[in-house]
């Protein structure tokens, strides 16, 4: 389906409110047209392409809720929709965490979330990006799986309060594995942009070609604290797991890493290194988002973490207006300032430490102390006195973002880079920690 | 989906903040809606328009799947009923052999030149694609069923049975654990219905009824004063069942440390348990770190099982299919070709199984036409198959694929997935306390939790809900802080012992994820209590 124009969006959801007879009602309204290729042992396996649309219709009598999704805009289809979320409604049990839709809201300026050259990515330009990255990895006798995939979607919203909210966006994200013949080295790179024209697909399966030409005949190190580098691709996987936790009911209830005895929280207390700064803003460059959430809530550059001071929570509506603050919706982009230094220069300055290239199997061991256990995978290095020395066998780690921000070394220059884990993108500084925990060695490869 | 609501699940923390992540397809339906299928004789219309579009286009072969999902989730915690939701997601996936190359498409128009249009589109990816190809797809001859149906043995459709009973059973459930002592409670009724219609040009057109069921609650205790907290998660299993696993039956309980259960749960009894569990935890010993041996119960062992040797024998993985993402395999061709390969001690009999009663992996016939079936993964200790689909079958030398082919939905491409994988209990009667009486130094873990495993699976680490210290051959307290990590042969080498049948259960999970895009698929794994021999088990206490 085509993009809606924000024209066309306003006029199909006007004429959608106009069926209401709820006491309020909302309707979320959009669409995207996604594609993609993925392939493995240096051929294509699978692909497709899902085309699709929603529009989901929330009514609302008093505390009672009633939301029903339809996909046929014609003006029968959307009316019957409207009325089957009025009967659902009806049915419902009172929620008494309903909050009441928002009225109209103040955005910023809409950032360049759609870049169009991305939203006109066709089969064929897919395949020669996928055919770009098995070159490399055939002429260096590697072996290729990867995973290209592209989308451009619309987003729209407009409530009974007279709310009224509109969005496009594209994006292009890729990753490759490339691994030696005799199944003894393994490199990854991954990247992913709003713009399709930063998307080298060549000059980034380069990057894990070298990773797995050096990985060959690692060493074994004894398990135990080390410095590491972890590079923004592995960062990220625990940094999410820190950012993404910082919601304000469960510190609350007390059952949270951010819970203190006696039913306080660390809200404004220094947590982590006084280096770290950590934020949202919706009109980055290089990762611009929208700026409003999905409930109407504007979207604005806020401080999460503050020279290592936790400055904001996330607030439900409900739970802000039960705590008599404001909401706080969760980020839609995760900044992470960084230092001016360049991985290689990290790796310089480093006397004796691990570079790792990404972690992988990232699970909760203790939600007290937000302790963490995984592996390194896929490029893991020895450093001394500022050089790569050897590959070196992979490692299981047991470890807490909280720990390993307060043992900050060094930060380098910030990235755009994607999780391994969620999937989702932010801007991550390369970071040298030192004390990282590994308890385990691992024979994989 | 995205990976992450994934991971929220799959760890089955369930706190109020995790619940409202779980990943919802499609549209809602109104309660007493009409969920029966869709009408055969329509679907095997709409099947035949795009085998036809598909080949006049030039496809080789063709195979389409009409799905209707729904799916219902019942939200509470403490004395509220959080939310209700009922989805429904409705369309077709068309999946293609053109040039030798895989292509597919995927709609929710399901009209006839909507289909068409996407049959179209299947074959113009699939020769778009073939440039870069090296491989022509080999599929194994599958000969086709004609008009069949399979339904999974239900004795009562949860879907049908009414809201009130669910809620009310929930809230019963919060309000034995808050009378227990707990702080807070979430419990979730998770049901699923996927009506799947398959049709290919082999000549296959195959109508089912597939249902599953998943009760879930976590219980917090927290101690103000230190501001410690604990949980202590629901010991129930997803199953393949309908809405009788829910009605609790005495013959389906094993009195152990705690009340473990069969083929049918007491939600109640189990909260009230874990409420008191909950404060235990609060005090127990912190472990001393070191070598153990652990004795496993089976909602605990289903997960080491899944991760340790379901994922090692999927060939896909073995391959390089998920070198990208879920990672290779340690159990490389040559050691399977070898017929040696010790992957454990003599007491490791471990099978696939698609047509187990009661499973969640259990249907009449995969999602590329294929017929459930029952083999042999490891025999005696030693590696003797591995876990295929049509386009692999050839590479291990099979004339017939084994059926393990899965897609989460209409508009995901199907592939290989993991088949019920389970150990066989032993054959010497004994039952857990026969176990634990010879022990001289262990611990009895309950219960699944934390879990990470490397890309070729050899290096993981496991935790529990529930840890009991054994000091000569007694139960002597219950510990906390306990992890083990282990190399995969190594640990199933350690296997000293398998308790009889009549301690066999299912563990399992709704949400194993493999792929990219990444896609769930629902597995049940089968064990007695089992003894691994000297374990290294870490102390996981950190201070932030």
């Amino acid at each position: 389906m085509a993009i809606l124009t924000e024209d066309e969006c306003r006029a199909i959801l006007k004429k959608a409110l106009g069926y209401s007879k709820a006491d309020e009602c909302e309707i979320n309204f959009g669409g995207s047209d996604s594609g993609n290729i993925r392939y493995a042992r240096n051929t294509v396996s699978t692909s497709g392409a899902v085309s699709s649309t929603s529009m989901v219709i929330s009514s609302a009598f008093g505390k009672k809720l009633g939301v029903v999704t339809t996909n046929e805009y014609d003006d029968a289809s959307v009316e019957k929709a409207v009325r089957l979320s009025e009967e659902l409604a009806n049915l419902a049990p009172e929620n008494p965490e309903f909050v009441s839709f928002l009225g109209p809201q103040t955005y910023a300026p809409r950032s360049k979330t759609f870049v169009p050259e991305t939203a006109a990515i066709t089969p064929a330009i897919r395949t020669d990006m996928v055919g770009q990255s098995l070159k490399i990895a055939k002429d260096n006798k590697l072996i290729a799986a990867g995973y290209l995939d592209n989308s451009a979607g619309f987003s729209s919203m407009m409530n009974s309060h007279g709310l009224f909210a509109y969005n496009t966006s594209t994006n292009v994200n890729f990753s490759v594995t490339l691994r030696s013949e005799d199944g003894t080295g393994s490199g990854y790179s991954t990247k992913g942009f709003t713009d399709v024209s930063k998307m080298d697909t060549l000059a980034f399966t380069k990057i894990a070609a070298q990773k797995a030409g050096g990985s060959k005949g690692a060493k074994a190190i004894e398990p135990g604290k080390y410095t590491v580098i972890l590079e923004p691709a592995a960062g990220i996987v625990l940094l999410e797991q820190l950012y993404g936790g910082l919601d304000a009911r469960s510190a609350d209830e007390g059952r949270s890493f951010l819970s203190k005895a006696g039913g306080k929280t660390r809200l404004g207390e220094k947590m982590v290194d006084e280096r770290i700064n950590i934020y949202s803003d919706p009109s980055n460059p290089d990762l611009p988002t929208s700026s409003w959430a999905g409930d109407g809530q504007p979207q604005i550059r806020r401080s999460w973490i503050e020279k290592g001071v936790v400055k904001n929570f996330t607030y439900s509506r409900y739970w802000a207006q039960k705590q008599g603050v404001k909401p706080i919706p969760n980020p839609d982009s995760i900044i992470m300032e960084g230092g001016n230094a360049t991985l290689g220069e990290l790796i310089k300055g480093t006397e004796k430490g691990i570079l790792v290239t990404r972690l992988w199997y990232i699970r909760p061991v203790d939600p007290q102390t937000l302790l963490f256990t995984g592996l390194t995978r896929d490029g893991t290095f020895y450093i001394e006195n500022g050089q790569i020395k050897f590959p070196i066998k992979n490692l299981r780690f047991n470890e807490s973002p909280v720990i390993m921000l307060n043992n900050l070394d060094a930060l380098g220059i910030s990235e755009r880079t994607v999780s391994g884990e969620s999937g989702q993108n932010a801007l991550i500084p390369p970071m040298r920690i030192r004390d990282f925990t590994f308890t385990s060695l691992s024979d994989a490869v | 989906m995205k990976r992450k609501d994934f991971l929220y699940l799959t760890g089955m923390g369930i706190s109020a903040s995790m619940l409202s992540r779980i990943p919802v397809f499609g549209s809602p339906v109104l309660p007493g809606h009409d969920m029966s299928p869709v009408d055969v004789a329509l679907k095997k219309r709409m099947a035949d328009v795009v085998l036809n579009a598909a080949r006049a286009k030039g496809a080789t072969y063709t195979d389409v799947r009409i799905g209707r999902y729904l799916n219902q989730f019942v939200v509470t915690r403490e004395n509220k009923v959080e939310n209700i939701v009922d989805t429904q997601s409705y369309g077709m996936g068309i999946r293609v052999i053109a040039n030798g190359c895989w292509g597919f498409a995927a709609t929710d128009k399901l009209d006839t030149d909507s289909i068409a249009k996407a049959a179209e589109l299947a074959v113009a990816i699939a020769k778009e694609n073939a440039r870069i190809q090296t491989d022509p797809v080999q599929l194994v001859a599958q000969k086709g069923h004609g008009e069949v149906s399979w339904k999974t043995p239900i004795e009562r459709n949860a879907f049908e049975v009414p809201i009130k009973e669910k809620t009310d059973l929930l809230l019963s459930v919060n309000d034995a654990a808050m009378k227990g002592g707990a702080n807070y409670v979430n419990s979730i009724l998770f049901l699923v219905n996927e009506q799947k219609y398959f049709a290919s040009t082999d000549g296959s057109y195959i109508d089912q009824d597939i249902h599953r069921i998943w009760p879930l609650f976590a219980v917090t205790k927290i101690d103000s004063k230190t501001g410690k907290f604990e949980t202590r998660q629901s010991l129930s299993a997803p199953r393949g069942m309908g809405y009788e696993y829910m009605t609790p039956r005495e013959s389906d309980k094993i009195k152990s440390v705690t009340t473990l259960y069969k083929d049918r749960y007491d939600m109640v009894e189990d909260a009230r348990a874990a409420a008191t569990q909950a404060d235990q935890k609060l005090k127990a010993k912190s472990v001393e770190p070191g070598k153990y041996d652990l004795v496993l119960d089976p909602s605990h062992l289903w997960l080491t099982i899944h991760e340790s040797v379901g994922h090692p024998t999927e060939l896909d993985r073995v391959l390089g299919y998920e070198a990208n993402f879920a990672g290779t395999s340690f159990l490389t061709l040559d050691k399977w070709e070898s017929k040696k390969f010790n992957f454990g001690s003599k007491n490791v009999n471990i099978v696939a199984d698609k047509t187990q009663p009661g499973s969640l992996g259990a249907v009449g016939y995969d999602d590329e036409g294929v017929e459930a079936k029952k083999w042999d993964i490891i025999k005696d200790g030693i590696l003797v198959n591995y876990q295929a689909i049509r386009d692999q079958a050839h590479i291990i030398g099979l004339t017939e694929s084994q059926g393990c082919c899965y897609s989460q939905s209409w508009q995901d491409v199907q592939f290989q997935r993991m088949a019920n994988i389970s150990l066989q209990p032993g054959k010497i009667p004994m039952g857990v306390n026969d176990m634990i009486k010879n022990i001289e130094k262990g611990i009895y873990i309950i219960g699944d939790s934390s879990f990470s495993i490397d890309q070729q699976r050899y290096n993981f680490q496991f935790s529990g809900q529930l840890y009991y210290e054994i000091k000569n051959g007694k139960i002597v307290g219950m510990l906390n802080d306990v992890a083990y990590q282990s190399n995969t042969q190594e640990f199933w080498n350690s296997c000293a012992a398998v308790c009889d049948a009549n301690d066999y259960r299912l563990g399992g999970s709704f949400f194993d994820g493999k792929g990219q895009p990444m896609q769930a698929s629902a597995v049940s794994h089968g064990s007695s209590t089992a003894l691994f021999k000297g374990v290294n088990v870490i102390n996981t206490a950190r201070k932030i």
